[in-house]
């Protein structure tokens, strides 16, 4: 078999990471489009395509169900639904992508939720026919309080509505009026039917009208190197290095993931909640030495001077260090069948800490679908939203989650059952 | 003159540095973590990565590996070599020894093979030295029951997998709070996909074992996969033994290994082969192809 063009390992390690989240049902073509994406990219193998084929038929389908490439679990198989946050990986030549494919009900909010916590950018499916629901709402709108830099709305099954320019452009309009009042930064359109390809991979030649760039070359091109914080340096020590060999016998490193700036050799720092301060000596990430690090590299550092730091302390620049308290205000998405307990106890990781806390209040709670604030009701269920007061055991290094994802971030945990509860953007 | 700096990772550098923190959050987490090794090339990053992490100190876990008595010679020479070289404290768990003490019982037939038998050996060894977390080198791209699988895997005292009801798993944050008895599996390389694996072994010149490379062997065609030939592999009379120049895309027991016809004798040629193979590489893994949810029941029963 002859290839078109070598493959490029250079290329290839220069490329850049994309992740992204897409929430919708079955109906809205979620699973084709993700199946488009894959299948259009070359991300799909014979062996895989061959299940999908025999599985189509099974299903009595006269053509591949691409929405079948993405059946995980068999429960999910069985009741034709995703259950779960699934991971699928597929490569560009420009890029490489993690979509994180989340289900699109009401009640799999906390999925969702889960699915934005580690993305850069969302896809927001909306069907043609119907417009921007309330479905539309619930997605835009946990894709800003998750704070996800970057807004891809695909206006899909154009096929259906004749490709028509007006049906879409009255879904741009109406799309940009609501997101108006939500804190989203960066938000692009694109007509697609995921079905029939248009505008997906290939650009489409039944929608001349449209001058932007098909799905994948928006999902190549945006731009994400600035996603992180650059400019307050935060090193939360997640691990104390003392090898206990003679020839680093002295040596002491504080190793953790840069949660935001950059750290270089040679600066003053402060260390959390000593107060002490000292220089770094160095900064290791195996056997090389870097004079720098940034977001969201893990490395080790060392100081000059011999100060005792363990595990959730953090290590920032003298003059501009996080809040620090016990008082911390979130938005919550409670996780749990169990409901929330006001004036109950958990325990809370944020960072690289570990504490106890208190609910002490609830503020108010929030209408998923109509953004409207609840403020007589605070019983907090699965699935729901709210503004919540905690208290904790010891006081947590944070900024807030609008100017860092990683130090603004926490989870709570059941104390009986051990299992993450609630997941909190400190406010 | 130099360029606007772009405080920029490139995605391998991204994978790496997010692997690294999954391996030292096990460390700050779990009081007796282990690292399951195979032999393959996935559970080799592992082992580099773990260096990577913890340099100039040892790792802080041993490795355990899961011996079915079916390996490659090679595998298990390349295995104590690099135990040695990295100084690191190796346990092995014998299927054999599980076969022996009646715990298990051979399969039989012209398809058997002890992969499956590796659970009850596994769950046992991790019950003997009482570790708390088993680091495995499970990838989300290789399966699609692995698609849901979480960085931080929670097993309860049976060491089953509840595919229903996983932790949410949110920013960088890991639970690994459990009852005693129950223990977790990590999976630090979760978002690498197997080009990235190859790449990674590309660009920091990581040993493998020869048996990714081609060589020649003895060998037969079964369901139209190529298997090692050995002298516990049963043969119809249909199945001839050929010498052949293969390679290995994924190295396991050696009854469930599928072989590659391949003339690829360096890294360059293998990325080079990947790209433009259409199978999976688990396409030839004769242990899943025994039904379409295969991998998904034996993660239920505490398979790796």
């Amino acid at each position: 078999m002859m290839q078109e063009k070598e493959f490029s390992s250079k290329a290839y390690l220069d490329m850049e990471l994309l992740r992204f989240t897409t929430a919708g049902s079955v109906d809205d073509g979620k699973s084709t489009l993700i199946g488009r994406l894959l299948y259009d990219s070359k991300s799909i193998f014979e062996d895989q395509l061959e299940a999908v084929k025999r599985a189509s038929i099974k299903k009595g389908n006269a053509t591949i169900d691409l929405s079948l490439l993405t059946d995980g679990l068999r429960a999910e198989r069985e009741q034709g639904i995703t259950i779960d946050v699934a991971y699928r990986y597929f490569a560009t030549p420009k890029r490489k992508f993690i979509i994180a494919d989340t289900p699109g009900h009401v009640q799999y909010t906390r999925n969702m939720v889960t699915g934005a916590s580690t993305a850069n950018a969302a896809i927001i499916l909306i069907d043609a026919r119907n417009g921007v629901t309330e479905q539309s709402h619930r997605h835009t709108f946990i894709a800003s309080l998750l704070q996800i830099p970057h807004i891809v709305v695909c206006v899909n099954k154009m096929d259906l509505v004749d490709y028509k320019e007006e049906a879409y452009e009255e879904i741009k309009n109406h799309f940009i009026a609501f997101a108006a009042k939500l804190a989203v930064k960066d938000v692009r359109f694109v007509p697609i039917s995921a079905l029939k390809g248009d505008n997906v991979v290939e650009k489409s030649e039944n929608m001349p009208w449209y001058q932007g760039g098909t799905l994948r070359y928006i999902l190549e091109n945006i731009h994400i190197s600035s996603d992180h914080n650059h400019i307050d340096a935060r090193f939360p020590v997640q691990y104390v290095v003392r090898p206990q060999r003679d020839e680093f016998h002295d040596f002491r490193g504080y190793a953790g993931r840069i949660a935001g700036g950059v750290f270089r050799v040679g600066e003053r720092v402060k260390i959390l909640p000593s107060g002490f301060t000292s220089t770094i000596k160095s900064i290791i990430s195996h056997t090389r030495e870097l004079k720098e690090a940034f977001p969201p590299m893990s490395v080790i550092i060392t100081l000059e001077d011999d100060i005792d730091i363990s595990r959730g302390d953090m290590i920032v620049k003298e003059n501009n260090g996080p809040r620090v308290g016990q008082d911390i205000d979130i938005m919550m998405c409670w996780m749990s069948e169990n409901p929330m307990m006001l004036n109950g106890k958990y325990a809370i990781k944020h960072t690289t800490t570990d504490a106890r806390c208190l609910i002490k209040d609830v503020k108010y709670k929030v209408d998923v679908n109509t953004l409207k604030k609840v403020t007589d009701d605070k019983s907090i269920g699965l699935n729901e939203i709210a503004r919540v007061s905690l208290r904790t055991t010891k006081p947590l290094f944070y900024d807030s989650y609008r100017q860092n994802r990683k130090t603004g971030a926490i989870i709570l945990i059941d104390e009986a059952t051990n299992t993450t509860v609630g997941a909190g953007m400190i406010v | 003159m130099e360029q606007i700096k772009k405080y920029n990772l490139n995605h391998l550098r991204e994978l790496e540095s997010e692997s690294i923190y999954v391996l030292r959050e096990v460390a700050a987490q779990f009081e007796k973590p282990a690292l399951l090794f195979s032999g393959g090339k996935d559970s080799i990053i592992l082992v580099h990565l773990s260096v990577k992490a913890f340099w100039p100190a040892k790792i802080p876990y041993p490795l355990v590996h899961i011996d079915t008595g079916h390996n490659f010679g090679e595998t298990i020479i390349f295995r104590d070599k690099l135990c040695k070289e990295i100084d690191a404290q190796l346990i092995v768990g014998s299927v054999q020894e599980t076969i022996d003490e009646g715990r298990a019982v051979e399969e039989t037939g012209f398809n058997a093979s002890r992969n499956l038998l590796q659970t009850t050996t596994l769950l046992d060894t991790i019950e003997k030295y009482k570790f708390d977390a088993a680091i495995g080198g499970g990838r989300r791209d290789e399966e699609k029951a692995r698609a849901k699988e979480r960085f931080f895997s929670h097993r309860d005292e049976f060491g089953q997998w509840d595919p229903k009801n996983q932790r949410p798993e949110l920013w960088n944050i890991f639970n690994g709070k459990k009852n005693m008895g129950e223990h977790f599996r990590v999976f630090p390389i979760s978002n690498w996909t197997e080009m990235d694996v190859w790449q990674y072994i590309y660009m920091e010149n990581i040993d493998i074992p020869r048996l990714y490379y081609t060589h020649e062997r003895d060998v037969f065609q079964r369901d139209g996969v190529w298997l090692a030939d050995a002298p516990f592999m049963m043969k119809k009379p249909s199945e001839k033994v050929e010498r052949l120049r293969v390679r290995c895309r994924t190295i396991g027991d050696i009854s469930c290994t599928g072989l590659t016809i391949s003339m690829a004798d360096s890294l360059e040629d293998i990325i080079q082969e990947i790209a433009a193979t259409r199978i999976t590489e688990r396409g030839g893994r004769a242990d899943d192809m025994r039904s379409d949810a295969a991998m998904e029941d034996r993660k239920k029963e505490g398979y790796f």
